[in-house]
């Protein structure tokens, strides 16, 4: 009755919540400070990343190698090596999406955006585009063929 | 009905908003269709269902949500603060009256791009009229939600009785305190932005368009500084609807008031830290995504507050579970559900596994069906004897919840898991890996489900209010006593809205 008189809607402690608060701000530092740490470690291109130029365009994607090799809707890759991406677009925005390695980046005409990764199994994996873009976004896919190296 | 009294234009909010319920949801069920296996089903070709995919989205958030939070805004923030109407009556008509001509706009036109509108597609490539009507649309939309939002301030704020200080307020005239003031910071960024986007379709400016020297992404912060804290708009009402019923259902006041007045201005401020998360894949810097999960994590946990002060309301409560508690448990079961997932999209590696997939899709509709559309409909069921006279169909009411319940779980987690699996959103058709057909099958079969649910609501709606049984007005839910202290009147109809 005294926390009544004091002006409190009702006579209970505030204890269980102060702990809760205090456990979930515990779980998202955890959850902030692990995504911070492994966001930092990926980021980081390994220095021998070959760089293949990626372009949108509706609906289509282009590649292409350092050597001046262009490819349409397909990507040839060797296993084990490490790839960066230099992501754009000619109209308007796409994004490049190979999801079984968990590389997306969005393709934004007037800008270059790099992602990087290394396959790590050989076969064959779907590209898709990622952000609504028009008629044909559903099938606006390529193919990546990863292939053991020599 | 053109009368400017606060409860009329709260009736024509709320039959508007129903009816673009049932109308975008029944644009979900033809989407569900297509889907329902790969290749062509019901609509003819990809850019039908583009059509089709942004009038649902566009349709259900400014014609549905925002107008049924308007609706019983208008209907009881008046009575809550014990003023005569809203501050502006007038006003108020005016902004309601926005909303039908908006609507027509956009189902007239019937644009292709998304509710996000991103440039430099909407600029140079979406076809117009349809573009063009929908951005006058959501200009006019944007508009009446800002005459509504700031009536609703002056009205809390300068028409309160003297005798009712700010800190005793309700929380339900809080939640549209803080959704308000949320309105009038953040919508004239999106107004700006729509305006450039009209130009630069016009052709005589370039803001967005990078051939003319503008930048694509400066829309996407501009949009989503306006439409992240917009979810928060959407979101706070319907919490405040859950503080309304579960007291009064668990016959308990309140857990703890101050804590759900903190909970709603923390997340008021906090929801202007977060916009850019919906924008890690546009090649942001490591710094930017850094700043922007904070911000999105920081909003975490006046979301977990409400949660708590909630499931402490019932705890030890007689609780009656008539079909309004029905909805509002469902709504904070599935508002957990949203806010873990939420948590994994803000984690910036995972987020580049989830971003623009079907996960998105499951996570957002957790909150805009789970959340909002369970807290708004257990709101209409627990006002419906004190609009109508009469009681609802007690057997029908608790059907559509457990139907609507197992649908929405089918759907959504479903479409969590399918995000995982790897398929985009907003495509018309998909390839058939096997995974994919499978999960698209539960999740059409959910979203049937939920379809039946919803036409079982509006025979409810329609017979009851018809052919009802007359409700007892002193206690239409049977809950017997002065139940609910510090409250003291019965019903939010009568003495000031039942608070003192």
């Amino acid at each position: 009755m005294k926390d009544l008189e004091n002006g409190k809607m009702s006579g209970h402690s505030n204890w269980p919540e102060w702990v809760y608060v205090g456990v979930v701000i515990a779980l998202l530092c955890y959850v902030g400070a692990e995504a911070w740490n492994i966001e930092r470690i990926i980021e980081h291109v390994p220095a021998d990343a070959e760089i293949i130029q990626v372009t949108g365009q509706q609906w289509l994607w282009t590649f292409e190698h350092e050597d001046g090799t262009k490819e349409i809707g397909e990507l040839h890759l060797e296993k084990g090596k490490a790839y960066k991406f230099e992501v754009t677009s000619k109209d308007v925005i796409h994004s490049f999406n190979i999801h079984d390695y968990t590389v997306l980046m969005d393709a934004v005409p007037g800008r270059v955006n790099t992602v990087w990764f290394s396959p790590t199994d050989a076969g064959e994996f779907p590209i898709q585009c990622r952000e609504y873009c028009g008629m044909i976004h559903y099938n606006m896919r390529g193919t990546l063929y990863v292939q053991d190296g020599v | 009905m053109f009368s400017t009294h606060h409860t009329d234009i709260g009736l024509l909010y709320l039959i508007t908003s129903l009816a673009f319920m049932f109308m975008g949801g029944a644009l979900a069920l033809v989407l569900r269709l297509e889907l329902f296996a790969p290749g062509t089903q019901v609509i003819a070709d990809a850019m039908t269902y583009n059509r089709i995919f942004t009038v649902h989205g566009t349709t259900l958030i400014f014609l549905f949500i925002l107008p049924s939070a308007s609706a019983f805004g208008n209907y009881l923030v008046p009575i809550m603060v014990r003023y005569k109407d809203m501050a502006y009556p007038k006003l108020n008509a005016i902004a309601f009256w926005m909303i039908p001509p908006a609507g027509a706009l956009i189902w007239l036109g019937f644009a292709d791009f998304t509710w996000y509108a991103y440039p430099t597609y909407s600029v140079i490539s979406a076809p117009g009229p349809a573009a063009d009507m929908w951005i006058f649309g959501l200009k006019i939309l944007g508009v009446s939600s800002l005459l509504g939002a700031i009536n609703f301030v002056v009205t809390i704020l300068k028409c309160k009785h003297p005798d009712l200080p700010l800190s005793k307020m309700p929380l339900l005239a809080w939640s549209y305190l803080a959704s308000s003031l949320i309105i009038i910071v953040a919508i004239p960024t999106f107004a700006a932005a729509l305006l450039m986007l009209l130009t630069d379709r016009l052709g005589v400016s370039g803001f967005f368009n990078p051939a003319m020297g503008g930048d694509p992404i400066a829309y996407q912060h501009l949009f989503w500084f306006t439409f992240h804290p917009e979810v928060y708009v959407l979101v706070i009402p319907a919490i405040g609807f859950m503080y309304e019923i579960f007291p009064r259902f668990s016959r308990k006041p309140i857990f703890s008031h101050s804590s759900g007045v903190f909970a709603f201005v923390l997340l008021m401020l906090v929801g202007f830290a977060s916009w850019a998360h919906h924008m890690y894949a546009t090649g942001m810097s490591f710094t930017e995504k850094t700043v922007f999960m904070v911000g999105t994590l920081a909003a975490v946990p006046a979301s977990a507050m409400h949660v708590f002060n909630f499931l402490a309301t019932m705890w030890g409560g007689r609780i009656k579970f008539a079909t309004p508690i029905m909805w509002a448990v469902g709504g904070i079961a599935l508002f957990f559900s949203a806010g873990a997932g939420g948590v994994v999209n803000s984690a910036m590696p995972l987020d580049f596994i989830t971003h623009d997939s079907y996960w998105v899709v499951g996570h957002f509709h957790l909150f805009v069906m789970g959340t909002i559309l369970f807290g708004t409909v257990g709101f209409i069921y627990y006002m419906f004897p004190y609009i109508t006279g009469r009681m609802y169909n007690e057997m029908w009411g608790k059907v559509h919840f457990i139907l609507s319940f197992v649908g929405t779980v089918m759907v959504f987690f479903t479409q969590h898991l399918l995000g995982l699996y790897g398929m985009p959103r907003r495509i018309y058709d998909y390839p058939p890996f096997p995974e994919w057909v499978q999960m698209n099958i539960i999740i059409s079969i959910g979203a049937f489900i939920i379809g039946i649910s919803m036409a079982i609501f509006l025979g409810n709606l329609i017979y009851s209010s018809a052919k009802g049984k007359p409700a007892d007005m002193d206690d239409p839910f049977g809950l017997g006593g002065k139940y609910y202290f510090p409250y003291q009147a019965k019903t939010p109809h009568t003495e000031n809205g039942g608070y003192h």
